[in-house]
């Protein structure tokens, strides 16, 4: 897998509204936290699921989920310079 | 030319003036430029890096990286010009230098934003104070007259105030609310398209006081005081264990005395103080000191604990704090942070337990509500530590849940929010894990019931904004029911691509 084609996942906290599709269609991937919203792993995404990603991407119904290019990780909060 | 490595600098006033404002006069007398126009503000980024300037108002993020960012940058179809903000919200309960600053040194902050203005070529300035704090909004209403008299500044600067709301002072709030939204932070980045969509500068009002000095006397005056990696001076705000102000604290600070500041007793902002407890009720102090000076030149002994950082930050052992600089290579490995530079002491009287839950109930009320992590995320930890406050140790043990949802709140958000209320928390459960551990054996102790400590704002009704609320988890049915685990795939068909 080249590191052009690499894919993260990433989602755009304010949109989510925990409908939960994207878990449904890519548990290999994305997981649920006690109130129902995804966790990531951060991993990119493998070349075999990158189907599944693209369409789970399409499925989400607030449009929460992106797939970015793995070096530019779709950033949802600005950088503040500082890690907590 | 006074000593550059002299203090105060930020808060200085003309020899044999007292305490109060220091007037436009005063200002130019003592190191104000005499003129603000596009060569004063020539190289201004520049100025920054070379001085190593930081943002004061929390996030620490390079100045001039900042200004070089917006100098490229332009309004949408070139005919909006950028607009600079001066942020002065100073939502942080534990923070009073921004207050004491805009009280005491007007100029130096309206000087610092008439650069930035014109070395970015901005056309609209605003600065942000909180709501109700009178003595604030009276001496800028009184600097910007005399200002206007003088024909000082190039771009005319409206005055916004902000309502006392946590995530109001964060940058991306403060363009929403400027362009009437409600003060939450958005997904759009001020640098890109903020007050009426232009590109925005949004600096911390000590950060813009420090600008003004810097292009006014050099970066390397700048840097004759502080730390080599972080440079300059800083306002901070010590709560308690205050040295040669509190009673209890016995013995003298080690090292050179504190430099101390103006008094905050002008411009304090009414809190729902506590009622007073063995150390009377806990009063804020402010004073410019070197970054890098010493925690234990900063908070006498002794105190249970140190919470750096503000209400969000991380809670120091005494043994840590002792050892430790105010500087962030010091305070981040430790879990906390230098953030605006609020030091809250904790008494020994009061029961850390109590006093972090109360803050964790805090933070999660102040949560924007936009993302489900942080709404549900620091609801429950706050419940979690809320259970450990009962005469009886709660039924199930809540400490690994807390461990855990630490874990998956943290970086979920749109903001540092949660981030902030999941450090505290962290610290919280290092540094008192054995009095967490006791409560949640034995439930609460003696202590427990004395006052609470920490002075907490007066709870607002919740922002009117759709509530975040978790859809899937409320659905039942086949969906939910035939959830699938550990990477096997659901009901939902998915054929081969």
């Amino acid at each position: 897998m080249s590191r052009r084609d690499a894919k993260r996942l990433a989602i755009d906290p304010i949109a989510c509204d925990a409908h939960g599709l994207c878990a449904e269609l890519l548990p290999e991937l994305i997981a649920r936290d006690d109130w129902g919203y995804p966790l990531l792993d951060g991993r990119p995404v493998p070349p075999e699921l990158k189907v599944h990603a693209r369409r789970a991407v399409a499925a989400c119904p607030t449009l929460a989920l992106k797939l970015a290019a793995a070096e530019q990780r779709a950033r949802t909060r600005a950088p503040t310079g500082r890690r907590p | 030319m006074s000593d550059a490595a002299a203090l105060p600098r930020l808060l200085a006033g003309p020899a044999g003036a007292g305490p109060g404002t220091v007037d436009l006069d005063g200002h130019l007398a003592l190191h104000g430029l005499p003129a603000l126009d596009r060569d004063a503000a020539a190289g201004l980024a520049d100025a920054a890096d070379r001085a190593g300037l930081h943002g004061r108002g929390g996030a620490a993020f390079p100045t001039a990286r900042k200004l070089r960012a917006l100098a490229g940058a332009r309004g949408p179809l070139r005919l909006r010009s950028l607009a600079v903000v001066a942020n002065g919200a100073e939502a942080e309960p534990a923070s009073r230098k921004d207050r004491v600053l805009l009280a005491r040194s007007p100029h130096l902050v309206l000087d610092g934003l008439q650069l930035a203005a014109l070395a970015l070529g901005a056309q609209r300035a605003w600065i942000a104070v909180p709501e109700g704090a009178a003595a604030v909004r009276a001496a800028i209403d009184v600097a910007l007259a005399e200002r206007a008299r003088a024909g000082r500044d190039a771009v005319a600067v409206a005055v916004a105030t902000v309502p006392p709301r946590f995530v109001a002072g964060e940058e991306r709030s403060l363009v929403h609310a400027l362009n009437g939204g409600p003060p939450i932070p958005t997904a759009a980045r001020p640098w890109q398209r903020g007050v009426d969509g232009s590109p925005t500068l949004v600096q911390n009002v000590e950060t813009l006081a420090h600008l003004a000095l810097i292009a006014a006397r050099g970066p390397e005056w700048f840097r004759a005081v502080g730390d080599p990696g972080e440079p300059g001076s800083a306002l901070v705000t010590v709560t308690g264990a205050i040295p040669g102000v509190d009673d209890a604290a016995v013995g003298a600070p080690t090292g050179e005395p504190p430099v101390l500041g103006v008094g905050d007793a002008a411009v304090g902002r009414p809190l729902r103080e506590p009622a007073s407890g063995p150390l009377g009720t806990p009063r804020p102090d402010v004073r410019e000191v070197p970054v890098g000076t010493p925690l234990r030149n900063l908070v006498a002994g002794p105190f249970q604990a140190l919470l750096a950082g503000g209400y969000a930050g991380g809670w120091l052992s005494p043994a840590a704090a002792a050892g430790a600089r105010l500087l962030r290579a010091d305070l981040v490995p430790l879990g906390a942070t230098t953030g605006c530079g609020a030091l809250v002491a904790l008494p020994q009287w009061a029961c850390p337990v109590a006093e972090t839950a109360r803050l964790a109930r805090w933070l999660a009320g102040e949560s924007a509500g936009q993302c489900g992590p942080c709404v549900f995320g620091l609801d429950a930890i706050a419940a979690a530590l809320q259970s450990l406050r009962g005469p009886r140790p709660p039924r199930r043990d809540p400490l690994p849940d807390l461990r855990r949802w630490c874990g998956e709140v943290a970086g979920r958000g749109a903001c540092g929010h949660p981030d902030g209320g999941v450090r505290m928390v962290r610290s919280a459960l290092r540094v008192f894990a054995a009095e967490l551990d006791d409560h949640a054996r034995r439930g609460a102790r003696d202590r427990c019931s004395a006052e609470p400590f920490l002075p907490l704002p007066a709870v607002l009704p919740p922002l009117p904004l759709r509530t975040a609320r978790p859809r899937g988890a409320a659905r039942e049915g086949p969906l939910r029911a035939a959830r699938p685990r550990d990477g096997e795939r659901g009901p939902i068909t998915r054929s081969a691509a």
